[in-house]
């Protein structure tokens, strides 16, 4: 499955230890524009399945990964490879254009 | 081949959308992938739209304003319109996915987007610090210190809905007064939380990686100082989101489309726009709805009298 719901406590695994790159989308329900990029990352991620998984993590249920990440505004996508980010994408993106911006950090 | 093809979800969007899918029109909506709704999905509650005695959610708004649309048989595409060719009977336009809708009548409710503070270093502090969206954003700023800049109806309604986490709010204004509402303006100055700071503008955005604070100017006497934010909202207002079509018809100096008297004509015959995208002045949903009513009708007036003629082969036969 290459869109999974990640949490505090599962983060590690999930996403730090990963053999793949995964996208960490940080949304919240209150959050319009999080609302309509979510189609686009599920989208996004079917083809792009074995590449990149997309771990959706709600910010409201887990505030110490997002502060620990220093989120300040959402959606925030992070792009994490063996543990550490290498690129992120904050605000809403077409497909296309989160395509081209992730592009040249998946293999 | 289409009647009507809009492009833009905000409140014209979808007027234009009930009104010409009410005449019969079957209007499709270019709604784009990401945007779908436009400024009020960034909104809470809307207490100034007729028809709403408790008020109602922005982003509820637009759910029944698009609901009301698709109940007469509107088309909508969740897709960005890239490049448009209004030239000519048959309009023409490209979307990112790389689909191509063609129409005989086009109306752009394109809108408007916020305007930057043109800083060095804004992009990047963008995400870090400096946001343009408080209710999305406010639920990082619990017990932090932040600034609003900006003096109209959106800049106090982010202020007082950043009371809510923030221990101290700033609202910055370049002036000694505001442009916003009476109603707006008492609820942000009765606000313990909120302090107006008068006649400064933001000449700095400080801080490497994350914003840590702001250089300020005082438009008087040109002094300036530091105010220590951990969060900087940024409402000093919108611009009309024009480069789509700016090549192709006429603009105002203001960069509003061009419209003929209070129609929603264009430069271009058979091209209609409503909304922010041609209103310097208002932007209001509801004056932005009455809009997109125009160019509906503008649209549908515009058909009738540009008839697609008959056939000459099949009238000869006849």
């Amino acid at each position: 499955m290459s869109v999974i719901t990640t949490k505090s406590s599962t983060f590690k695994q999930d996403v730090l230890e990963s053999d793949v790159p995964v996208l960490v989308d940080f949304w919240a329900a209150w959050c319009g524009p999080c609302r309509a990029m979510s189609p686009v990352l599920d989208e996004y991620a079917s083809e792009h399945e074995g590449k990149v998984t997309i771990a959706k993590l709600n910010v409201d249920e887990n505030p110490d990964i997002a502060a620990a990440y220093r989120i300040t505004s959402i959606p925030a996508m992070k792009l994490f490879k063996n543990g550490s980010v290498v690129t992120e994408v904050v605000g809403t993106r077409p497909k296309m254009v989160l395509s081209r911006e992730l592009e040249p950090h998946l293999d | 081949m289409r009647d009507v093809l809009i492009i833009g979800s905000g409140p014209s969007g979808w007027t234009a959308a009930i009104y010409t899918a009410r005449a019969g029109l079957h209007p499709t909506l270019i709604a784009s992938s990401v945007e779908t709704g436009g400024e009020l999905m960034k909104t809470t509650t809307v207490e100034n739209f007729p028809g709403f005695l408790e008020g109602v959610q922005g982003p509820d708004l637009m759910a029944i304003l698009q609901q009301q649309a698709e109940r007469f048989g509107t088309e909508v595409i969740y897709d960005d319109a890239v490049e448009l060719d209004l030239d000519g009977p048959v309009k023409t336009v490209r979307t990112g996915l790389g689909d191509t809708y063609t129409a005989r009548s086009i109306i752009l409710s394109t809108g408007s987007a916020y305007r930057r503070l043109g800083l060095p270093r804004e992009d990047l502090l963008s995400g870090h610090g400096v946001s343009w969206c408080a209710t999305c954003d406010g639920f990082f700023f619990t017990d932090k210190v932040v600034a609003v800049v900006g003096g109209g109806d959106s800049a106090m309604e982010e202020a007082t809905f950043l009371t809510r986490f923030a221990k101290q709010v700033y609202v910055i204004h370049r002036r000694d007064s505001l442009r916003a509402s009476q109603i707006m303006q008492k609820r942000a100055q009765d606000d313990p939380k909120i302090t107006f700071v008068w006649n400064s503008t933001v000449s700095a955005l400080l801080g490497t990686d994350q914003l840590s604070g702001v250089e300020l100017t005082d438009t008087v006497t040109g002094e300036q100082r530091q105010l220590d934010l951990d969060g900087l909202f940024v409402a000093i207002g919108n611009d009309p989101r024009t480069e789509l079509v700016k090549d192709q018809v006429a603009l105002e100096d203001n960069g509003c489309i061009r419209v003929e008297g209070r129609s929603s004509r264009t430069s271009i015959p058979g091209v209609f726009a409503a909304g922010d995208v041609i209103d310097p002045t208002y932007r209001q949903a509801i004056t932005a709805a009455g809009s997109g009513c125009v160019a509906a009708l503008d649209a549908q007036s515009y058909l009738i009298s540009h008839a697609v003629p008959a056939d000459p082969a099949v009238a000869a036969q006849s």
